[in-house]
């Protein structure tokens, strides 16, 4: 028998070669589009990703987003965006896109040296 | 984020070489991987099986608790199955989800489970003959499961970590609703404590089976554990288990069906007896008492409700063309 770990979480899984990996290229049966969702907590907090989900539309992506991600009272508003819509930075561009705040640490204030006991600074 | 864009470059090319010490000097900060990043090919393959059966361990899983909803003995009992059983749905969508981001396919992953080309737990093909096994389910298969769990927070893949941190969070419910049902039902009569005892009985060893075969049979370990995927060995994972387990079965007051079982007093540990590794290689290989229902039912549910998907988009494609 192949490897069998037990990081397959819920019991061991067999994670040898003979377990296949790769997508059949499919022409028949397509899924719903991808969506990523966002929640805000509670007032005052910001939208933060939370995962993903597949959904035929918007709506459906909203009430599919409730019953995955909010079971327990986990927000008070929820964001969902397909994931062909984002724009994100390429992570082989990481360096270069970074680079001008990299060299500017002035732009933080310990960067300033005050002396002790100067109140309120 | 879904959709990777790995950059595949060419094997044991110089930018390979780059790429790939960039990856070790992240798995030697102890930082994550993010699906994006640059990673080995056998590192991804190894993910998308642990995810992606995983995933499947977490939707078949359904099935055996799911048996017992509409015989539930009370509404409280009935609604608690429940929210128990939509968790599993949730955490098998958490995984998909992030088995996704290392370009595995949702739809493909669900045939090539159904075709048996991938596997699942190897615990979901016994069958719950009574309610006692929906306890002994929560408090023995849960609790091996989030010992399992639990170092996965720290995968070094992060889809993976969150996904699993967000799991455990709601898997501590799933063990204590098991162990608070044991309990009701040893304080009630002779005939309730010996269902109990029966369902130890029958889910002991598998749940001890549940940790995969023995470290001196798993001879990728090691790979694993540079990698930052693997934590802690199968038989380390097994013994923590055991040792949490032990006083939990004294307390309920039920005997667990070995006679090797006793304390080692200069280790710390309580040692056991011998786990049937024959068993183990039926069961995941097809051969246990359930798998053949387990499939069926999950083909059932693709192919029977293939038309709700199916009218879902075309609702969908109708909506886009002609705004509202």
């Amino acid at each position: 028998m192949s490897e069998v770990t037990a990081e397959g979480g819920h019991g061991a899984v067999p994670t040898g070669p003979e377990v296949p990996v790769e997508p059949r290229s499919r022409a028949v049966r397509r899924d719903w589009p991808l969506y990523e969702v966002f929640v805000r907590g509670k007032r005052g907090l910001n939208h933060v990703h939370v995962g993903s989900l597949h959904a035929p539309d918007d709506e459906m992506a909203i009430d599919a987003a409730r019953d995955l991600y909010t079971r327990r009272n986990e927000g008070v508003s929820i964001w969902v965006v397909r994931a062909a819509d984002i724009t994100a930075s390429s992570p082989d561009e990481k360096d270069p896109l970074f680079a001008p705040s990299g060299d500017k640490v002035y732009r933080h204030p310990t960067f300033y040296e005050i002396p002790d006991g100067v109140p309120h600074l | 984020m879904s959709a990777p864009t790995l950059d595949r470059q060419p094997a044991g090319s110089p930018g390979e070489a780059a790429l790939q010490e960039h990856f070790d000097a992240t798995i030697a900060a102890d930082r994550r991987i993010e699906p994006r990043d640059w990673m080995p090919e056998g590192y991804r393959k190894t993910l998308v099986r642990q995810v992606a059966q995983h995933a499947h361990s977490e939707i078949i899983g359904m099935q055996p608790e799911g048996d017992w909803l509409l015989a539930a003995p009370s509404l409280r009992r009935k609604a608690v199955l429940l929210a128990k059983v939509q968790d599993e749905a949730g955490h098998g969508l958490y995984l998909y989800s992030a088995a996704e981001t290392l370009g595995a396919d949702r739809a493909d992953l669900t045939d090539k489970l159904i075709e048996g080309r991938q596997k699942y737990s190897s615990i979901f093909n016994y069958p719950t003959l009574s309610y006692a096994d929906v306890g002994v389910i929560g408090w023995l298969v849960d609790g091996a499961a989030i010992c399992n769990q639990v170092p996965l927070c720290r995968s070094s893949y992060g889809p993976y970590a969150r996904a699993m941190i967000r799991v455990c969070k709601e898997e501590s419910f799933h063990q204590r609703q098991g162990y608070e049902l044991l309990m009701t039902m040893m304080g009630g009569t002779d005939e309730q404590r010996a269902m109990v005892q029966d369902a130890v009985d029958r889910w002991w060893w598998p749940s001890l089976m549940m940790f995969g075969p023995p470290d001196d049979e798993s001879p990728n370990t090691a790979q694993s554990m540079a990698w930052g995927i693997k934590r802690h060995t199968n038989d380390e994972l097994r013994q923590r288990f055991v040792d949490m387990t032990v006083p939990q079965a004294r307390h309920l007051g039920v005997t667990l069906p070995d006679p090797d079982l006793a304390w080692d007093e200069a280790a710390g540990h309580w040692r056991f007896g011998a786990i049937d590794w024959d068993e183990f290689k039926r069961v995941i290989g097809g051969q246990g008492p359930m798998n053949a229902v387990r499939i069926a039912r999950r083909r059932a549910a693709r192919d029977d409700n293939a038309w709700v998907v199916e009218a879902a988009s075309a609702y969908a494609r109708k909506h886009e063309e002609v705004p509202a």
